[in-house]
């Protein structure tokens, strides 16, 4: 086995804690894999996510960063999702300006009992990541190790 | 500088099985900030406990990382632990190596890699953590009970019995609802008036319960514990004072023709009315669009009539504003619109009903008095057809997905009664399936089946025709014998489909509950708090909430009750205080904030700044922190970065991002 | 004859009340002869209740039914479907006035595990 030789990406998730961070401990009860190379951060809502967050993690090297919140309408907060919808494909068409594969970052909306959605949607897109290879673009190489 | 102590539990083998916790523990030991890490089998048993505890006495600890399960299983736990080990509740951190690491990975490399990694960002995220003090909020002793049918009233009169004050808002003249309108009720056969209008009475009649009829809730603000409510009292026109209800003017009113709204337009009432004849309260109210006066100006008969002096065309419209401490939501239910099905035939002939419809066509208070008849030609009918799920079970979008559930019910009751009443009237039922669950409910169906052979066709009717004789021509299909059926019948009564009463949304949109596709309002979780909005202190009761009957509806009228006397039992709340804070020398005053607030937590003053020996006057953002629940919507939004939300901070979450991507 | 006073007629001879009847299908689902029956168990049933005696007299089932009874046995609601076959097949014999029952083969034929209506019923039918 290359399992050393393979790549492992880096992928940062920020889950809501209403929905997606539930869908993903539902996930995780139902023993439904998807690949270690996933670490979720617990935000309260998914328009917590600040743009920032995700370059941040580009440039601290991530490889894909992927965005989780209820479904539309079904906001905690009520309206918070639709501002973070907004607010992504702002990110995301700049991120097209910058050349960052639109692949390496997505949002998706997983309510708490999806677990199965959870973990499927978290296998896709590490292999789509794995597909695309590393993040060099926007790596600031000074935080390389 | 924090002194973090780091706890890694093993959870039996749920997490050591596939997390070399040892492993784990001396990972983190080098990392800023830790100086005491250990394992344990059970952190959340006593005995772990007690070893957190003796940990912060002994290393001086600031902080504590628990690497365990899920936060929403046990951050509770470990942050009362910690509070009674003397250190702030908010300086605790949980690495979710359980859900998110032990469970779904197999390989013991991969998850204890990825533990250490979780472990990582919950230690860097820690060392930002400052200490919170949450807040506290006052409770107003009094609740709102939104719609006055039995699930209205149950719950008022619950919460009223236990020591609380109760106003009950009804859109219509008379409280009651759905059930008022009802003939009798299965499985007992119980006459619904008899056993509601006594309750309508005492609830009248109880000293904590105070009744807005003919009113609607225009305006919600505040929050648990501290709603603000706008009541809108439309005008009767008559003074309720003064009325009383001698049915006068209702008689000697010249405009008859407006359709009864009560006997669901099968027959009219005057322009000046009680709904119904047990009607609470018995005040009539004028109807201003069939009223003569109001038309043309002419008329006052009534006026000149009442002996109480109690009609006032004056009247106008009054507003209410009053405070609660926790909001029921029972606004309940109507039959859904047939315009989408006409293949039944329903616009086509009066002969064709709802089963609403046929609700009052049975009751001797109908427009038959109690007669069964056919609507077109008064005609006993002597072949009547009864169709099940008329837009339930559809999900072509012309009806609803769901089951209405009561309609199985109902139908045996009507078609037992038909049979039981006039014996020579063959009654036949096209059903899909037959859905009985409930206490004596399936002997019920039996009954009908086997003691007053009523019909049962397993299959769907296809088309009703209405023929030039005046019969309907019903073709539908027998499933079991396999053969199509086209028979005549003399009356088709539809089991229609039930909706929540359309002002629910206006309703959940001013209280931010959240309701499902087909506007009923979702409950806070579907098995473990089904009487719960998500929206904290609203409650709900009956239909609203999802199809149900009536001893269902009282039991959750009940339990709606119960969970609001729990809220305003209570002298204070205490609140999150994970809310966002504005830094006045950043902030510029923009009101971007305020604009994406969902809950208006937010205002602005005009405060002295000292900006680097700057003197000047500023306006700045204020978040009220009894209002501000958390979301973060403002941080982000908020050009200047002033913004900041406590407990997740942006230092807090790029500390985190930071941790992971090392 | 007059259809109603044939259905009523069956419900007599076979004791049976088919209103019971919740159309569950059990007894078509256990029965051996399915395949052969134009007219199945549980749809015989339903004819009796609509009275369409007539389609159950031409019926071919009348006479695939083995009358094993497994019907009788596992109807959850004892409406036993068999016994209305038999007397279905009863009707008809009788109408054609046939002499059904000779007693002295009987003892031949006992045997203390068979139920003692199966033997009846099955001598009703094969008897020449």
């Amino acid at each position: 086995m290359s399992l050393n030789n393979e790549f492992k990406p880096k992928i940062v998730a920020f889950c809501c804690n209403w929905c997606s961070y539930a869908g993903a401990d539902l996930a995780g009860s139902s023993r439904l894999a998807y690949p270690a190379d996933v670490k979720i951060i617990r935000v309260p809502c998914s328009c917590r996510v600040n743009p920032m967050f995700i370059l941040r993690a580009f440039e601290k090297g991530a490889d894909g960063v992927i965005m989780c919140g209820c479904h539309p309408g079904d906001c905690h907060y009520s309206t918070g999702n639709y501002y973070a919808r907004r607010r992504m494909t702002l990110l995301f068409s700049m991120l097209d300006y910058l050349g960052i594969e639109r692949a390496r970052t997505r949002v998706e909306w997983v309510s708490a009992a999806e677990g199965v959605k959870f973990s499927q949607t978290m296998n896709e897109f590490v292999e789509d990541i794995r597909k695309l290879g590393k993040n060099v673009r926007l790596e600031d190489l000074r935080c390389r190790n | 500088m924090q002194r973090i102590g780091v706890f890694v539990c093993h959870c039996g083998s749920n997490i050591a099985g596939t997390v070399d916790v040892k492993r784990v523990v001396e990972a983190i030991r080098t990392e800023p900030g830790v100086i005491h890490a250990e394992d344990y089998p059970y952190m959340c048993s006593e005995a772990g406990q007690q070893l957190i505890a003796k940990a912060i006495e002994e290393h001086k600890l600031t902080g504590i990382v628990v690497c365990s399960c899920s936060p929403r299983m046990h951050e509770a736990t470990f942050r009362k632990a910690a509070a009674n080990a003397g250190i702030n509740s908010f300086m605790v951190e949980i690495a979710n190596i359980r859900e998110h690491c032990s469970w779904i990975h197999k390989d013991v490399e991969e998850g204890t890699e990825k533990a250490v990694i979780l472990a990582r960002a919950a230690i860097a995220k820690l060392n930002l953590d400052t200490p919170l003090q949450p807040g506290e909020s006052r409770v107003v002793k009094r609740a709102l009970v939104i719609g006055g049918g039995i699930a209205g009233i149950q719950s008022a009169l619950d919460i009223a019995d236990a020591g609380y004050e109760v106003d009950i808002v009804e859109k219509t003249p008379s409280i009651g609802g759905r059930m008022s309108q009802l003939d009798k009720t299965f499985p007992t056969l119980d006459c619904s008036a008899c056993i509601l209008t006594p309750k309508m009475v005492e609830a009248a009649a109880h000293e904590k319960i105070n009744i807005y009829t003919y009113s609607e809730v225009e305006k919600v603000s505040g929050f648990v514990g501290d709603f603000k409510v706008d009541i809108r009292k439309k005008a009767r026109y008559v003074d309720s004072t003064k009325c009383t209800g001698c049915g006068l003017c209702q008689e000697k009113c010249p405009s008859k023709k407006a359709p009864s709204e009560f006997n669901r337009g099968l027959n009219t009432r005057s322009a000046i009315y009680t709904p119904f004849a047990q009607a609470i309260p018995n005040v009539p109210v004028i109807d201003t669009e069939n009223c003569l006066k109001f038309k043309t100006g002419k008329c006052g008969i009534c006026q000149k009539i009442c002996a109480a002096g109690a009609v006032d065309y004056e009247q106008q419209d009054e507003i209410i504003t009053r405070e609660y401490g926790a909001i029921v939501v029972a606004t309940g239910f109507d039959t859904i619109k047939l315009d989408k099905y006409d293949e039944y035939a329903y616009s086509q002939s009066k002969d064709v009903v709802t089963s609403l419809e046929l609700e009052r066509i049975m009751n001797a208070a109908g427009p038959t008095k109690g007669h069964l008849e056919r609507l077109s030609d008064g005609k006993a009918p002597k072949n009547i057809v009864f169709i099940q799920c008329v837009g339930s079970r559809c999900s072509d979008g012309r009806g609803k997905s769901y089951c209405s559930k009561i309609c199985c019910m109902y139908t045996a009751k009507h078609a037992m009664l038909i049979r039981d009443k006039y014996p020579d009237t063959n009654v036949t039922v096209f059903y899909i399936d037959v859905r009985t669950p409930g206490k004596n409910f399936d002997e019920f169906y039996r009954r009908a089946v086997e003691d007053y052979h009523v019909n049962y066709v397993k299959g769907q009717v296809g088309k009703v025709m209405p023929q030039p004789d005046g019969s309907l021509l019903v073709q539908g299909v027998d499933l079991i014998d396999n053969k199509q059926i086209k028979m005549n019948a003399d009356m088709v009564v539809l089991a229609t489909a039930i909706e929540p009463d359309p002002s629910v949304r206006n309703i959940a949109t001013m209280l931010t509950a959240s309701i499902d596709t087909n506007n009923f309002l979702t409950e806070s979780h579907a098995k473990l708090r089904p009487v719960e909005s998500p929206t904290a202190g609203v409650f709900l009761s009956g239909v609203c909430q999802g199809p149900k009957d009536i001893p269902e509806t009282v039991a959750q009228a009940g339990a709606a009750a119960v969970k609001a006397i729990g809220l305003l039992a209570k002298d204070k709340l205490t609140t999150n205080p994970c809310t966002a804070q504005a830094d006045i020398l950043l902030c510029n005053g923009c009101s971007t904030c305020a604009n994406v607030c969902p809950y208006g937590a937010i205002s602005y003053e005009n405060i002295q700044i000292n900006d680097h020996g700057i003197r000047e006057e500023r306006r700045v953002a204020v978040v009220n922190n009894a209002l501000c629940q958390g979301c973060g919507a403002c941080t982000v939004a908020c050009p200047s970065g002033a913004m900041d939300l406590q407990g997740f901070s942006n230092r807090q979450i790029l500390a985190e991002v930071d941790a992971i991507c090392r | 004859m007059h259809a109603n006073n044939q259905a009523e007629k069956i419900k007599e001879i076979s004791g049976v009340n088919p209103y019971k009847c919740m159309k569950c299908g059990k007894c078509s689902a256990s029965c051996p002869s399915y395949n052969e029956m134009d007219i199945k168990p549980h749809q015989f049933v339903s004819y009796v209740i609509n009275d369409d005696v007539e389609a159950l007299v031409e019926s071919k089932s009348l006479w695939k039914c083995l009358s094993c009874f497994a019907c009788v046995e596992r109807c959850p609601r004892n409406v036993e479907p068999g016994k209305l076959v038999d007397a279905a097949r009863q009707l008809v014999v009788r109408q054609r006035g046939m002499d059904y029952l000779q007693a002295d083969e009987i003892p031949e034929l006992l045997d203390s595990e068979l139920p003692q209506q199966l033997l009846v019923s099955a001598f009703r039918k094969y008897k020449r």
